[in-house]
């Protein structure tokens, strides 16, 4: 009898049945890193075998649809933009004054020769609208208690087909990410830090991206300014805006 | 001796016409499929050296860790210099640069925009050197199906094939979209002066052939280049050499600089080594089974002879005919009856390996998902040794099977020879 009451008191305590609803945690983050539109600055260090070099960008974005970006430095990379609009991708390149379509296994190609592909760039839905969730344990990262949460693709066109994440069980965001192919190889890693409050949410303001399937030390995507639900002008997200 | 014995094998038929028969098929089996695997191989190895692998190829360490991924970004630096070492420390070597790079092709319309784009297997030549002798070296002005070859730079052939499927004519613009050397985009401007057909299906796919200048500006590769391929002056593979030359340039490598040069053997890459050596093991394996099974054929041809023969054998030992005389007699048959049969048989070997060396066989067919380089076209080709490999086989085999039969003689007893023939 005395036994029964502490397999009891411990199911009723510490047992598996006490995490919390895993698609409400992910609704959480996407309240926090999701917003109607944003205006960012940021950089991209790429490591590379033979040296390292930092590309900077301004970026808008609207909803999961449309977004544009201008690469600013280095000269290199000066000028060319990309522009998306629903799932087409067009890429200015100065140089050559041609705005180029990418479609199909190109926009799984790395983006500047970064860890991030064209697909990671362009993925901007909510995490509750393409996957199921299930939390599955939790651990804590740099001194912070997080959830870790096992997400399934419930949509077909999702570039990875599960990830597991990390949730910070504070401020709701993730401070670590694996994203898997649907054969179950572990394909990317994200470092997500800088974890900041602005405009009463909290953000990663630094992310670096590991492609598993390349040496190296990763790619740090650092965002120096973000502005969210801004007014950005509809000209933005035109192809017209490409060669201006 | 000889004489008489062959006016026997002329004259009785039934005793030579057989083995003749099985002696020539076999031999000329054996001499038309040594020259076709000789041909296939040579064609192979060519096209591999040619294309892709030189005789001898200088990459850095690491890009040879990863040179299925055609890694530009470990690529060899300061090329210029080096190509001045090895062409002054190994003359008999004609050294060139090259760069093999991947990428997009994107074929504007006239607003400028993406009309049609594939994937493009980009190989950047010393095109407008004259003196690299590259355009001889990969056949480039006879492989050439419409237009003319780059004449300066900005210029690039390309896959016929491509231009097919992409609807692009000479003297259009195309636009290459990749990455350099650091990983950053890159674009850049060619027009078409040619398309091309090698007969490679590995090469026709996607092809672009432009100046190692513009692809070294287009690529961040200043002074560099992937790879810089070594040829032998005499034109033909020699593996000894090759090997010899790598050993003298690697001894001075540097193992803990993942970038230093390093030299590879034409065997050592695109797997050929395991290949060669498989062809030739089964081309050995292939002439002894052929050995073994015409010997066993022409035993029983000669035991059947033998007992056809039965009877003129027991009256040349009832005539006092040593046993060790009959049995030399019936070699030496049988050496003039394998020296027949061998002569015809590598004539008709010889025939049908001269036809296949202009006609081959088109396996086109089953390259066309394909990576490797091979040749759509198979080739046989004439080699000395072409004369004595069925030839040589072919002898022994019909000895071999007449001694085998021959040994029944030794078994007879003169004493009951006469009551064996009821003389």
């Amino acid at each position: 009898m005395k036994s029964l009451l502490v397999i009891v008191f411990s199911l009723i305590i510490g047992g598996g049945g006490d995490f919390p609803d895993a698609n409400e945690i992910l609704k959480k983050v996407d309240e926090n890193l999701m917003s109607k539109n944003r205006i960012t600055e940021s950089k991209m260090v790429i490591y590379g075998r033979r040296n390292s070099r930092t590309v900077t960008s301004k970026g808008y974005s609207e909803g999961d649809t449309k977004s544009f970006t201008e690469y600013l430095s280095p000269e290199r990379e000066k000028g060319t933009k990309m522009l998306k609009l629903e799932d087409r991708l067009w890429i200015y390149s100065p140089s050559t004054d041609r705005t180029i379509q990418l479609s199909g296994h190109m926009l799984r190609q790395s983006v500047m020769g970064s860890d991030l592909s064209y697909e990671d760039m362009m993925e901007d839905r909510e995490l509750t609208e393409i996957y199921n969730a299930k939390v599955i344990g939790e651990e804590t990262i740099e001194d912070r208690k997080v959830w870790i949460l096992e997400l399934t693709a419930k949509v077909d066109d999702v570039s990875y087909e599960s990830r597991k994440s990390w949730i910070d069980q504070e401020r709701y965001v993730p401070l670590k990410e694996e994203l898997y192919a649907k054969s179950g190889q572990l394909l990317k890693r994200i470092t997500l830090s800088q974890v900041e409050r602005l405009d009463g949410r909290w953000f990663p303001k630094k992310m670096n991206y590991k492609d598993m399937l390349k040496d190296g030390k990763g790619t740090d995507f650092i965002i120096e300014k973000i502005e969210f639900d801004a007014d950005i002008p509809d000209y933005i997200f035109s192809k017209a805006s490409l060669k201006k | 001796m000889i004489e008489f014995l062959l006016k026997g094998i002329l004259r009785d038929k039934s005793r030579s016409l057989l083995p003749i028969i099985i002696v020539t098929i076999g031999v000329s089996l054996t001499v038309m499929l040594s020259g076709y695997i000789r041909g296939a191989m040579g064609d192979i190895t060519d096209q591999n050296a040619r294309f892709e692998t030189g005789h001898v190829k200088v990459v850095t360490r690491a890009y040879h860790e990863n040179m299925d991924q055609l890694p530009i970004d470990l690529a060899l630096l300061g090329v210029d210099s080096l190509q001045e070492v090895l062409s002054t420390k190994y003359p008999d070597v004609q050294w060139v640069k090259r760069t093999r790079f991947g990428g997009l092709i994107d074929v504007p319309d006239e607003n400028g925009e993406t009309k049609g784009q594939g994937p493009a297997a980009g190989m950047s030549l010393q095109l407008l050197d004259d003196k690299s002798g590259e355009i001889d070296r990969l056949n480039i002005a006879s492989s050439l199906v419409k237009g003319n070859l780059p004449t300066k730079r900005g210029e690039a052939l390309i896959g016929d094939d491509f231009a097919h499927k992409l609807q692009i004519e000479t003297g259009d613009e195309i636009t290459y979209v990749g990455s350099t050397m650091n990983g950053s985009m890159t674009f850049k401007n060619f027009v078409v002066s040619g398309t091309i057909r090698f007969g490679v299906a590995a090469m026709d796919r996607g092809t672009i052939i432009a100046d190692i200048a513009d692809v070294q500006e287009m690529l961040d590769l200043f002074d560099g280049s992937s790879e810089i391929l070594g040829y032998f002056n005499e034109g033909v593979y020699n593996d000894d050499k090759a090997k010899t030359l790598k050993a003298d340039f690697n001894q001075n490598l540097d193992a803990a600089d993942e970038f230093a040069p390093m030299m590879l053997t034409l065997k050592e890459q695109n797997n050929l080594a395991s290949y060669l050596d498989y062809v030739d093991l089964y081309s050995a394996f292939f002439v002894g089974i052929f050995v073994m099974a015409m010997s066993i054929v022409l035993w029983n041809t000669g035991l059947l002879g033998g007992l056809r023969r039965y009877q003129e054998f027991g009256i040349r030992l009832a005539l006092g005919e040593a046993k060790n005389q009959i049995y030399k007699t019936l070699i030496l048959e049988a050496i003039l009856i394998g020296v027949i049969g061998s002569v015809i048989g590598t004539a008709i070997g010889l025939g049908i390996t001269f036809y296949m060396q202009y006609e081959g066989i088109d396996i086109s067919e089953m390259l066309n998902n394909s990576t490797m380089l091979m040749p759509t076209i198979l080739r046989s080709k004439f080699t000395p040794d072409l004369l004595y490999i069925g030839f040589i086989p072919g002898l022994i085999a019909m000895v071999i099977g007449n001694a085998l039969s021959g040994i029944g003689i030794y078994k007879r007893e003169t004493a009951v020879l006469f009551k064996e023939l009821e003389v």
